[in-house]
């Protein structure tokens, strides 16, 4: 739509909880495909005790009518709970998990090492020439560290995606 | 008592506790158990269709005629697919159904088993929900449970896919589903600071407009009385979209006819010149809007809808007001009449629509002894309406034709596939709505090419001496088709000529159906009178001027005001941009 295109895009963090049920992820995964909405990171886990209900996190981005779209069309499947909008309710931090591997010796090893430990990674893997670091943080955070790796034997990233959760001590 | 019975047994029970009385079906290998329980069931009229297509789009017709869910059990595989082009029908037009579709036993699934197909992937994305039943203690409560998501909110239809294993396998079974948690309640009432508000804006309005939709069909029949009297408070005119006919009588002074596309022009001219659009039950389709930019650009909206994720969709609106037809009219009457508020003089506003009206887009020329199709469905109308006849339709000139010139007086009337536009939909709908209607005159209006697409279900009216009448206009051309080619491509008519017809008459005698064959004015009138005359069920071939194009018309991407109508110069070509439009 003509109209939408000069809309600013947004980048929103979505929290979707829902039935853990056979299919449910397809069906959020294939909404956003059938309906062209943008997927960004996708996380899913389920998070009680009783296996019944699982969170979904979903980063995406689009203009904010597209958002409110997103909001409306994941609320009305019968399978989702609640859906709530982070970057809406804010203020929230968001995490995200990587892990990243990287190869070399001598100082590109020590410097690799050295730059690990100012971003708080843990090294969980090493040999005499590698060193696989664990890293939480920001998208932001682990996208430099990614990028600062590269200079220095960078050989495969994992990521997991984001998930999100509102400050302070309420639920949402 | 409970006692234990098999998942096949379950169900049946369970459809017959819903107070199902028909199931529209077709037997096949992986359903063998529940058609072993439907054998001697008396409770349950199963209607045997000749193609799973027919089945889903009976089903539709029953749904959309009585207003009760339509039942569809078919077979796993070829049967379930076959069955989603009118699934995904339903699923456009909002029509409750409950499908049941046989699936291999779950050893084998994830096999390429014989007769297999994903079905609850293939039709993810064309329901309001669906089902895998792993377990036959589950049934009862998923069959509970898929009826009221289907009637629910925006209705919609649900599959349950069931695997031979779980029919055949033993579950408790105590007279009614277990209690479940209801996890979907679509909010129905609308909070009352929007009613107030959309009085408000009503009231202020100096130019008002209904815009009507399926959404206060599928509200049940009060909706209709209530958006009457609604409109009697206020004033404004009413347009409707093409599923929505019927909920406002057609021969009201406040009735402008059909907007969109094929709408007339006072109904577009409003529209574009209002300042004020009440929308009810109905989404702001593309066939409705034309050129969104262009698209009532004077007006305030008021949208009321009980799917959330219709409003803003397309178009913006000011005030979007949540809930059920029926109960947010009844709300907007209650508040206008405590708020005292009274009809506005709206004199300047109706002079500029009867203006509007006094270009008369309806016209059509006369071309004497030959029937001009809108002729047709005039005289149609003429001699049928005392006995309120159910009208379907297939997808094309015929079904335009017979919602501009048919007219409807009241809800469940009007059964056409109007979102998936689906050709092949209206015999079996016809069939469907004449199974709960038995008494109702069920005329499927057609075309030569739709009717081709689900003739077979001649032989399911014939089987249950279902009295249905198909009346074809049979111009030789998929005429919608051929217009577009007229209109865009310069008269190059690819493969829109109806090569090698039947002839209808003997193809319908062959499945013991009186066929009728009018080919003038002079035999139109008896011809009806004889379709109508002749209790069985009766196939009427209307031969009709041949290159006749549906008018008025906004091509795909202009404005409400860049209508075409009888008589306009129109060049035969359009820009590539338009061209992508559909």
């Amino acid at each position: 739509m003509n109209t939408q295109t000069a809309e600013a895009q947004e980048r929103h963090v979505l929290t979707i909880t829902v039935d853990n049920e056979a299919g449910i992820l397809a069906k959020i995964a294939g909404l956003f495909t059938a309906r062209g909405y943008n997927i960004d990171s996708l996380t899913v886990a389920d998070i009680t005790d009783n296996h019944e209900v699982s969170r979904i996190t979903i980063v995406t981005h689009g203009p904010p009518s597209i958002i409110d779209q997103i909001r409306a069309q994941l609320e009305r499947l019968v399978p989702v709970h609640k859906v709530v909008d982070l970057t809406e309710v804010g203020p929230y931090i968001e995490r995200e998990l990587a892990l990243i591997k990287v190869a070399g010796t001598g100082n590109f090893r020590v410097e690799a090492l050295r730059v690990a430990e100012i971003f708080r990674a843990k090294v969980v893997d090493t040999t005499t020439s590698s060193f696989v670091f664990e890293l939480t943080g920001s998208p932001d955070k682990i996208d430099t560290f990614v990028a600062l790796m590269k200079e220095l034997g960078l050989v495969e990233v994992g990521r997991t995606g984001v998930v999100g959760m509102v400050r302070g001590n309420t639920a949402i | 008592m409970s006692t234990e019975r098999s998942g096949a047994e379950i169900l049946v029970e369970s459809l017959v506790a819903k107070g199902v009385e028909f199931v529209f079906g077709y037997p096949g290998g992986a359903v063998l158990p529940i058609y072993d329980a439907l054998f001697g069931e008396e409770r349950i009229r199963h209607i045997l269709v000749r193609h799973e297509a027919g089945a889903a789009h009976a089903a539709e017709g029953y749904a959309r005629a009585t207003g009760k869910p339509g039942v569809v059990l078919v077979t796993s595989g070829p049967g379930a697919t076959n069955a989603v082009t009118g699934i995904a029908d339903a699923f456009m037009d909002s029509i409750p159904m409950v499908v049941i579709t046989g699936q291999v036993p779950t050893a084998l699934i994830g096999t390429d088993a014989f007769q297999e197909a994903d079905t609850v992937g293939i039709t993810r994305h064309c329901t309001k929900h669906n089902y895998l039943v792993k377990d036959a203690s589950e049934l009862a409560a998923i069959v509970d449970e898929a009826f009221h998501i289907a009637t629910a909110g925006r209705p919609g239809p649900v599959v349950i896919d069931i695997p031979k294993d779980v029919q055949i396998a033993l579950a408790q079974w105590n007279g009614r589903a277990p209690q479940r948690r209801t996890r979907y309640a679509p909010q129905t009432m609308a909070p009352a600071a929007d009613i107030a508000n959309a009085v408000a804006m009503i009231a202020a309005a100096e130019r008002p407009i209904f815009y009507t939709g399926g959404g206060v069909i599928n509200a049940g029949p009060q909706a209709s009385r209530l958006l009457r009297e609604l409109q009697k408070l206020t004033g404004a005119p009413v347009t409707s979209t093409l599923m929505g006919l019927g909920a406002f009588p057609a021969g009201d002074p406040a009735w402008l006819g059909m907007l969109g596309m094929h709408g007339t022009y006072e109904a577009n001219m409003a529209m574009n010149k209002a300042d004020l659009i009440i929308a009810l039950g109905a989404r702001f389709d593309d066939r409705v809007t034309g050129r969104l930019d262009a698209f009532s650009p004077y007006s305030r909206k008021i949208h009321v809808d009980i799917d959330r994720a219709s409003i803003n969709k397309t178009v913006r609106v000011d005030l979007p007001v949540i809930g059920d037809c029926a109960i947010v009219l009844e709300q907007m009457i209650d508040a206008w009449l405590q708020a005292g508020h009274s009809a506005a003089d709206l004199t300047d506003w109706q002079a500029r629509i009867d203006g509007w009206r006094a270009r008369k887009s309806l016209a059509y020329p006369d071309r004497g002894n030959e029937i001009m199709p809108q002729k047709a469905i005039e005289r149609l109308y003429d001699l049928t309406r005392d006995r309120d006849p159910v009208i379907s339709t297939e997808v094309g000139q015929h079904q335009m034709w017979a919602a501009q010139y048919f007219q409807f007086h009241g809800p469940n009337k009007w059964l056409t596939s109007g979102g998936l536009g689906t050709m092949g939909y209206g015999l079996p709908a016809a069939i469907g709505a004449q199974a709960g209607l038995p008494d109702a005159l069920v005329i499927d209006i057609a075309g030569d090419a739709s009717i081709q697409m689900n003739i077979q279900e001649l032989g399911t009216a014939t089987q249950y001496r279902l009295p249905v009448k198909v009346f074809v206009l049979n111009n030789e051309w998929m005429g919608m088709v051929r217009q577009w080619q007229e209109l865009t491509y310069e008269s190059r008519y690819s493969n829109s000529y109806s090569d090698s017809l039947p002839d209808f008459v003997k193809l319908a005698e062959a499945y013991g159906w009186k066929g009728i064959r009018i080919t003038s004015m002079d035999e139109l009138d008896a011809g009806i009178q004889a379709m109508i005359d002749h209790p069985g069920p009766v196939f009427v071939d209307c031969l009709v001027v041949k290159e006749v194009n549906c008018y008025p018309m906004i091509p795909s991407g202009a404005a409400h005001t860049d209508m075409i109508l009888y008589g306009d110069d129109v060049a035969g070509t359009m820009d590539d941009a338009a061209k992508a439009l559909v």
